[in-house]
């Protein structure tokens, strides 16, 4: 499809701002730019159609079935765009006077309280943008709590191998030493590896729970007890808290802080349609050190100082609070239920269609398979498979993690899908599975019905080519 | 798969080739094989101490980031650099393509002879 740049002709341009109607104020010389940016020149009716043309080319989740592990691309309600677009939280200032913005201040409240009751955390700051900035908040919010206490031998964060790749380096950008735990054969942290690493310099644990290859870890508090015992505190990420969320509670099994993707568990726009909110909730002992905003509170002496400008980005929180009333109580235990239900449901019915698990027995919100044996026996890998589901009008699950399977394909319905999509999927990838043993030449070629059929990623990552080429002169 | 006789193997996947006291380390093929199209690698400096058993850099493939693991301790001659513009010759010659030459060896891992790294290789699949 052609470029924005490509429909660009010189002059042409929408009437959307009026002629300034003030004296026209240049800028000192110095912070003139010698020439005009080449921004493309394009009438408003070809930008409809250049977006509308990309957005019938991406796939989201209102195209189909997405069972991106470790995402959680649930469904996100119309509601919450209704919401977040009311006037009162659109035409609001950053700067305007507190008295003036209670409503908003209200919003990030009340969300606050709401998500320290479901973690069991006593304080929620909103100012972290995505997950990995919220981890790497929290990082620096436990090295405050060693450096104000004067333990500043405390510099190794323990990740397990089965990890998030953003969880080293999150703690390697905090300044710290990163140790790997390695995982038992059934996937779980690896208790006496954990015990053996801990000790004087272990300035804490990064854990998600259930973890990436969705078991949940059952000597959790074993583990924390463990680590608090050295003297170390234990961060939760919470990307796969939709799994346990109004179920169980990180606080209560023993984490000290933690981070919540709202765009993943609590129903905002996510990926390209994001922005993002990885809001970071902690135990009282944390409390002082947490990042402040106006509206937001925190920001005292000991601070670690503001993360984000302002108040964040703020209207997430606005569609987050809109969900978690929408559901009540109840019904986000049902969110979580229904996700690892779904989940079951899934992994059942691909195992019975000759699939194999990572890990056998229940799992909670997703789940592992690995395309190991199917390799080498039809020579067709996890990236065939990913790329042939696109034919079937599904988005690929995450491929390639974690990293201790081989050839996995992680899937995480989520609780908004159907029994009929998942029944559907469920034949899609039986019949798949078929074509790999008695056709194996035709999931190489896949996927046939895409704009784009295989993009090659080895070029795009050795030669990546990240601006519009101008023809010079 | 390719795994020259002359050389010795870590179970991580790395070889090794001692010459008048100073070590060459560079990925297998197996190694190469298993990550796919290696498209960036980071590299110590000259003058770096390595440990047997610990990481002195890594590698990125389309799939995964993963560790390069040194079998010896010692201090790092030499790097070579050409891996860094031109990653691509790992996968086309990984026993051309070396990653470091270590000095002052003081200690080495376990390593294994061609026959049982092809042996661990059959285990891991």
């Amino acid at each position: 499809m052609e470029l924005i740049f490509e429909r660009s002709r010189p002059g042409r341009g929408s009437d959307l701002l009026p002629p300034p109607d003030v004296p026209a104020s240049p800028l000192p010389e110095a912070h003139r730019r010698a020439a005009a940016p080449r921004l493309p020149e394009v009438a408003e009716s070809e930008v409809s159609r250049h977006y509308q043309a990309m957005a019938r080319h991406a796939f989201g989740v209102c195209d189909g079935f997405y069972p991106l592990g470790s995402c959680t691309m649930k469904y996100n309600p119309k509601l919450g765009e209704d919401l977040a677009a009311l006037p009162g939280f659109t035409g609001i200032h950053p700067l305007q006077p507190e008295h003036t913005a209670r409503g908003c201040r209200s919003v990030l409240d009340r969300a606050g309280a709401y998500l320290c009751q479901i973690t069991g955390m006593d304080e929620m700051t909103f100012q972290p943008a995505a997950g990995a900035h919220g981890e790497f908040t929290g990082l620096l919010l436990i090295k405050a709590y060693h450096v104000h206490r004067g333990d500043t031998g405390r510099t190794v964060i323990l990740v397990p191998d089965s990890a998030h790749g953003t969880n080293p380096a999150s703690a390697a950008m905090a300044g710290f030493t990163v140790r790997s735990i390695p995982s038992t054969a059934e996937g779980l942290v690896d208790l006496e590896a954990l015990r053996a690493a801990c000790g004087a310099d272990t300035a804490g644990l990064m854990l998600t729970n259930p973890n990436t290859v969705g078991l949940f870890e059952r000597d959790i508090l074993a583990m924390t007890e463990i680590v608090h015992a050295a003297g170390g505190l234990v961060y939760y990420d919470g990307a796969n808290l939709n799994a346990i969320m109004g179920v169980a509670r990180p606080g209560d099994m023993g984490f000290d802080v933690c981070h919540l993707n709202l765009h993943k568990t609590f129903a905002t726009p996510h990926g390209g349609g994001g922005p993002g909110s990885g809001a970071v909730g902690c135990k009282a002992l944390l409390a002082p050190y947490l990042p402040g905003s106006a509206l937001g509170g925190g920001g005292g002496a000991q601070s670690i100082g503001q993360v984000r400008a302002f108040h964040a980005n703020f209207l997430v929180v606005v569609r987050a609070l809109a969900y978690l009333l929408t559901l009540g109580n109840t019904g986000v235990r049902q969110a979580a239920e229904g996700a690892v239900l779904n989940a079951n449901y899934l992994k059942h019915r691909l195992e019975a269609a000759g699939y194999s698990s990572a890990y056998p027995g229940l799992c909670m919100h997703e789940f592992v398979l690995t395309l190991e044996q199917l390799k080498k026996q039809t020579g067709v890998s996890a990236l065939d498979l990913a790329k042939a589901m696109l034919d079937q009008g599904m988005h690929p699950p995450t491929m390639y993690f974690p990293l201790i399977v081989h050839e996995a394909l992680m899937f995480e319905p989520t609780e908004t899908e159907t029994p009929e999509t998942l029944d559907r999927a469920a034949q899609a990838l039986e019949a798949l599975l078929k074509t790999a043993r008695e056709n194996p030449q035709a999931l190489h070629a896949a996927p046939v019905t895409t704009v784009i059929g295989r993009p090659d990623e080895t070029a795009a990552a050795r030669r990546p080519v990240v601006r519009y080429g101008f023809e010079e002169g | 798969m390719n795994i020259p006789t002359e050389l010795r193997y870590a179970k991580s996947h790395e070889w090794l080739k001692e010459e008048d006291g100073v070590c060459t380390v560079g990925l297998t093929d197996f190694a190469q094989d298993s990550l796919g199209d290696i498209v960036f690698v980071n590299l110590p400096q000259a003058g770096d101490a390595v440990t047997a058993g610990e990481a002195f850099g890594d590698v990125e493939s389309v799939k995964a980031v993963s560790d390069v693991i040194s079998p010896v301790t010692g201090v790092v001659k030499a790097v070579n650099d050409a891996l860094l513009d031109d990653p691509a010759q790992v996968n086309a010659d990984p026993y051309g393509a070396w990653f470091i030459q270590v000095e002052s060896v003081t200690d080495t891992e376990a390593l294994l002879d061609a026959g049982a790294y092809e042996a661990h290789c059959a285990e891991e699949g």
